[in-house]
């Protein structure tokens, strides 16, 4: 959309609306046309999932204005709220899709009736490009794609208009979870093509402000930092069409602020929702607050094999029976959560993930550890958070400080602004004790032992190096769940994990959001994004 | 006016007469202006608590318990307790020490610094005057607060590191109003007078052009003193400041603004008073002094 | 005529000395911005990034260079008017500062526009009845409003106004969600509707400005209180209004007519700093109120190393605050005739 263009429809609809001004005084909710007013804490930084430099809460504009392949059917948990489902694959663009008996070749049919917004029908090409386009571009799209085992462009075939073929180098389990992922969309090619130039063969300046695709919604106005409009794609051919018409999306920083909005009911429904904010909250009844636990997402506190005190394991198991578990799920994490800790000690390992950890708080234990360790008396270390996650490491640090200094080891808080933290934590990892919270999408323990247990990667802040592991995740990480080989390797991972715990997990955390009473069918997806096509809006007619 | 304040040269005879008459000035002034009275009585305790603050605070400021976090204030907690189970009281105390090391630290140094880079402008002239008019130039036209953020975002976020963050962005103003002042009268009959007896540029400058530039300087302090202590809040606020678990005023009300709307206001409302009372503190005390130094120039 | 070309000879001059401190700025930019941890490559390339593809946005930001190749680049880019990409937000710096701008000039001007509004007659008030109780207890209020840190101000007016009683709209930034912003003329958006003829839209934003510019104002009330209160005190000290009220001029007439309008040159010096002061606060204010400005939008810069927003956004300060004295300057000439016959 050219901003002049944008900007004589916006001068048209402001007269038009001044001629109705009883229409700007109704509240949101009462908006006509099903306009849903949503906050949330972050700034949208791009449209274009590929780009470099994407921020996190830009996907959801992948995620609601663009199609995948694939996607995961909805449960509902035990609280009675829903959940995406990792068991069960639905059809999104390709309706049926067909794997080969060695597994290597996977064979997808396309949605005949789909067309991009433009009116152009969604072709085989145009899958063929998005995907070469994310294994193309670098940074977090290629690495994602790699998850899956899609790594070059000779891998995707268009083998007819509506056929597309994957070719694996090995059969895996979690290419087709991979292909639900916001990086596996389905881009308008030739729309892109049109626009692409010599320096920018993929389209990105156009992409960065435009959505090409074949989703529920399109976004129909971006105001950097203020706030972003989508508006219905009623030709939309995968799915149920979305009740909202129009879906404000305004970007809110302060908490409390957020906090309020909800609460006097001028924002609809509110994502970043912090834990103390979501248990008060939910005992009231003007804001309904949906709590999932973030699958395969834990907080940890990490413990790095690099500072030496660490390299010892009895300091390692020290720590791990040192820390207030409790007094930290009250205080940061106000009861939002799965307890991590206390879990049974001498049963045989449930190949679940995650799972409660046997430690607990027990400094008897721990000065006993501390004793026979070759640190009796103790050493002094900082302890550091990234200073974007405050809001639980904060106290969370303060909490383990002072249950360390009880068994001799004297901490110092370090706050580590964002810019400085991945290169620190996660690309030098030289942080000797740290809060941390990966969380993997693919909902699979070796891909979460993957990241965070294996040498070199990524998330394994604490430099944790045991070949036993990394042999087990290479082995375990695309074999099918139903192998023998399966579960006995995943129950192996786990006992290490608990008896090196280079990582010590204290709660899995909650992903909070606040909506309206009125609002329904809240899905919750392991992106953690608003995923705003199944959303019902209760409106008055309705009820 | 000014000029005679200077070549009062203080004689041990007048001594006790001028220090008599100093505290009748005092005096005066308190009972003439009772604001200002009550900023010397603020001004005390300020002091008692910073310096007596660890002994005074009821609680251990540090001390976490999460079976009384987050109770409102009762006899036992005064002004309640935070998230995490502290006792607010005991932290508002014990940052006292803290916030006005700061402030005290960042502007002596600003003050320092500042007024001889301004002094030796104002008397030389020449080269050294346009460089520092031109770095005094570039401090100003940033916008204080924001450099003082990129300095603790680039150095780190230390307290030493605040502190001179806030000393760069304070010293502009000593800087300008040294050279002014000793610019005004570089030439002036009692510079010409101590010249002819032989004094040298660096003695007149020291002994005799200084002193002249203390008294306004001394307003200027106060007062920013007591902006200092609001920029380290202000640092705070946005996560640059002061590291945990210190208590610090700014970090207190900064993390206790989020309290605000589930109902916990005891969270901010008394650091966030105690940051206030003592910039207040500062400024009637800034008025003050300028009273007591020199009457005429009160604004 | 005479009068018109020494201005003009002093505007030039004026500006030919700002551009040493220019200078200084972009050199002081550059640097600090250098200066800050972290790796934006590292930070960019997002989570699960290998080490080829950070070293690959790292090229493309031309991170890889020694930095005296990378201030030389940053330069000559900016002095093609090129002052590179925001990645924090993926826009070019120069469309967000045209957005932003105006939003924290509308904020700043309201607030000046409130705090003179009650600074004024607070300080002539004082000025009126110099060490009365009157004079003490504008001197505590002003002082207190310094004295607030304008986060905890703004979020207690928030919490009162907004989540209490309900008189203010919702603190969502600039203009309600039911409201289209105005079409853009000059980005103030109260003067943009009006433009336009929607009353309704100009309420609007107007609302949304009341309570960050009174937080906003609350600060400055101070310096321009006290700069009227000490002017016109000096100036009814002054040997002709003495000799006005012995020739029987009524005390109301002396204070406005003469009093008055020779005190107002120093408030309008006192202008320019509170300006600089009022920018430098507003980056808190705009945090609380969700106002996007450049103010919010250069802390988020910072925190994630953003090089070219930060650049971007002290340079536009800094031209700022020196048309601002200009501006001033300009304004001091106009109304002190003493000045212009002396040049």
């Amino acid at each position: 959309m050219k901003r002049r263009d944008f900007l004589k429809g916006v001068s048209a609809m402001t007269i038009g609306a001044s001629a109705l001004p009883f229409l700007k005084s109704l509240p949101a909710m009462g908006a006509p046309g099903g306009t849903l007013v949503t906050v949330m804490g972050s700034t949208i930084n791009s449209l274009d999932i590929h780009r470099s430099g994407t921020n996190r809460p830009s996907y959801q504009v992948a995620v609601n204005c663009y199609d995948r392949l694939v996607t995961f059917g909805t449960k509902t948990l035990e609280d009675g709220s829903l959940s995406y489902d990792y068991d069960e694959l639905q059809p999104e663009l390709a309706t049926e899709w067909e794997v080969s008996d060695d597994g290597r070749t996977l064979t997808f049919t396309l949605r005949e009736n789909a067309t991009f917004q433009d009116g152009a029908p969604v072709t085989a090409a145009d899958v063929k490009w998005s995907f070469d386009r994310a294994v193309t571009l670098g940074g977090f799209p290629t690495a994602q794609m790699a998850a899956g085992s899609l790594e070059q462009p000779e891998q995707f075939e268009a083998v007819d208009a509506r056929t597309f073929r994957i070719h694996l180098p090995h059969a895996s389990k979690l290419t087709l979870p991979d292909l639900t992922t916001p990086i596996a969309i389905v881009i308008n090619s030739e729309l892109a093509k049109s626009h692409a130039t010599e320096d920018d063969p993929w389209a990105t300046e156009y992409l960065h402000r435009n959505t090409i695709g074949s989703g529920a919604f399109s976004v129909e106005r971006w105001d950097s930092g203020q706030q972003l409009v989508y508006a219905r794609n009623d030709d939309w051919a995968c799915g149920p069409l979305p009740e909202a018409q129009q879906v404000i999306l305004r970007e809110v920083p302060s908490t409390s602020t957020r906090r309020a909005l909800v609460e006097r009911g001028d924002a609809q429904l509110s994502q970043d929702i912090p834990p103390k904010d979501a248990s008060e909250l939910t005992q009231g009844d003007q804001v309904e607050i949906v709590s999932t636990p973030i699958e395969n997402c834990l907080h940890v506190l990490c413990t790095n094999l690099d500072f030496e005190p660490f390299q010892d394991r009895q300091v390692r198991q020290a720590i791990a029976w040192a820390v207030p578990y409790q007094a930290i799920f009250d205080n940061a994490a106000y009861g939002q959560g799965v307890p991590m800790w206390g879990g049974a000690e001498d049963e045989a390992i449930e190949p679940v993930w995650p799972q409660p950890f046997p430690y607990q708080e027990n400094l008897e234990r721990a000065r006993e550890l501390m004793a026979q360790s070759a640190y009796p008396d103790g050493f002094e270390v900082s302890l550091s958070f990234d200073l974007g996650q405050a809001a639980w490491a904060e106290p969370t640090a303060l909490l383990i400080q002072e249950s360390l200094a009880q068994i001799g080891i004297r901490t110092q808080i370090e706050r580590i602004p964002g810019a400085n933290w991945r290169t620190v934590a996660l690309v030098e990892k030289s942080l000797p004790l740290h809060l941390e919270n990966f969380g993997g999408w693919l909902n699979t323990p070796d891909y979460y032992f993957y990241w965070a247990y294996v040498h070199g990667n990524l998330f394994n802040s604490s430099n944790y190096d045991n070949p036993e592991m990394a042999q087990l995740v290479e082995d375990t990480l695309y074999i099918a769940q139903s192998d023998p080989a399966y579960v006995p390797n995943v129950q192996r991972m786990i006992e290490l994990a608990i008896e090196d715990i280079p990582r010590i997990p204290l709660y899995q955390p909650s992903l909070n959001v606040a909506m309206q009473p009125s609002i329904d069918n809240y899905v919750y997806w392991y992106h953690r994004q608003l995923d705003l096509r199944p959303l019902t809006l209760g409106r008055a007619e309705n009820e | 006016m000014r000029a005679t304040t200077a070549t009062q040269v203080p004689n041990t005879a007048a001594k006790t007469t001028a220090f008599g008459r100093f505290v009748r000035h005092l005096g005066y002034v308190m009972t003439e202006n009772p604001v200002t009275a009550l900023a010397f009585g603020l001004f005390l305790i300020f002091v008692i608590a910073a310096i007596f603050g660890p002994w005074l605070s009821p609680h251990d400021p540090l001390a976490t318990l999460s079976a009384r976090a987050l109770q409102p204030p009762s006899w036992d907690h005064w002004f309640g307790t935070d998230q995490l189970g502290r006792d607010v009281f005991s932290r508002v105390i014990v940052a006292t020490r803290l916030d006005l090391m700061i402030a005290v630290t960042a502007v002596a140094m600003a003050f320092v610094v500042g007024s001889a880079l301004g002094a030796i402008a104002g008397y030389f002239g020449g080269w050294w005057d346009r460089i520092t008019g031109r770095l005094v130039d570039t401090i100003m036209a940033f916008p204080l607060f924001v450099l003082a953020m990129g300095i603790v975002a680039a150095a780190g976020n230390t307290i030493d590191n605040i502190v001179y963050a806030t000393a760069i962005i304070n010293l502009p103003f000593y800087a300008r109003m040294a050279r002014a002042e000793v610019n005004i009268r570089r030439n002036s009959g009692f510079v010409q007078a101590a010249r002819l007896s032989g004094n040298g540029d660096w003695r007149i400058l020291a002994f005799q052009l200084f002193p002249n530039v203390l008294p306004p300087m001394m307003v200027q302090i106060s007062l920013n003193l007591g902006w200092a202590i609001l920029n380290a809040a202000g640092l705070s606020f946005i996560g640059l400041g002061v590291r945990p678990p210190t208590p610090e005023w700014g970090i207190m009300v900064a993390e206790g603004a989020n309290f605000i709307v589930s109902g916990e206001w005891w969270l901010a409302l008394f650091p966030g008073l105690a940051l206030m009372l003592a910039v207040f503190t500062f400024n009637l005390l800034g008025d003050g002094l300028r009273d007591l130094v020199d009457p005429l120039r009160r604004t | 005529m005479m009068n018109t070309s020494g201005r003009t000879r002093m505007i030039a001059y004026r500006l030919l000395q700002a551009i040493p401190a220019i200078i200084g700025i972009v050199i002081v930019s550059f640097i600090l911005t250098r200066a800050l941890p972290g790796d934006p490559a590292a930070y960019f390339a997002g989570p699960a990034a290998s080490s080829e593809s950070i070293e690959q946005i790292r090229r493309t930001m031309g991170l890889d260079q020694p930095l005296p190749v990378q201030f030389l680049a940053y330069v000559k880019d900016l002095v093609t008017g090129d002052l590179g990409h925001s990645i924090s937000t993926g826009q070019p710096v120069l469309t967000e500062l045209g957005a932003r701008l105006p939003a924290s000039l509308e904020l700043t001007g309201f607030a000046l526009l409130f705090s003179m509004a009650v600074a004024l007659p607070l300080g002539i008030l004082a000025a009126s009845r110099p060490n009365s109780w009157v004079d003490h207890l504008c001197r505590f209020v002003v002082t207190a409003g310094v004295s607030l840190p304008v986060f905890f101000t703004g979020l207690a007016l928030v919490y009162l106004f907004y989540y209490l009683l309900g008189w203010a709209p919702s603190p969502m930034g600039r203009i309600d969600i039911l409201y289209l912003s105005p079409p853009k003329i000059t980005g103030f958006y109260v003067i943009d509707s009006l433009l336009a003829g929607d009353l309704e839209t100009a309420r609007a934003a107007l609302a949304q400005l009341i309570l960050p510019a009174i937080t906003l104002g609350l600060f400055t009330l101070a310096p321009i209180a006290r700069m009227t209160r000490a002017a016109m005190i000096q100036i009814l000290e002054g040997e002709f209004v003495r000799t006005a009220r012995a020739a029987g001029l009524s005390r109301r007439s002396m204070l406005y007519t003469y009093a008055l309008r020779n005190a107002i040159l120093p408030v309008i010096t006192t202008l320019g700093m509170v300006f600089s002061f009022t920018l430098g606060a507003n980056v808190l204010v705009e945090k609380v109120f969700a106002w996007p400005g450049i103010g919010s939008w250069a802390v988020e810069a910072l925190v994630v190393s953003d090089y070219a927003a930060v650049q971007g956004f002290v340079l536009a300060m800094a031209l700022l605050f020196v048309t601002i004295n200009l501006v001033i300057d300009i304004l001091y000439t106009l109304i002190d005739p003493r000045l212009g016959m002396e040049s």
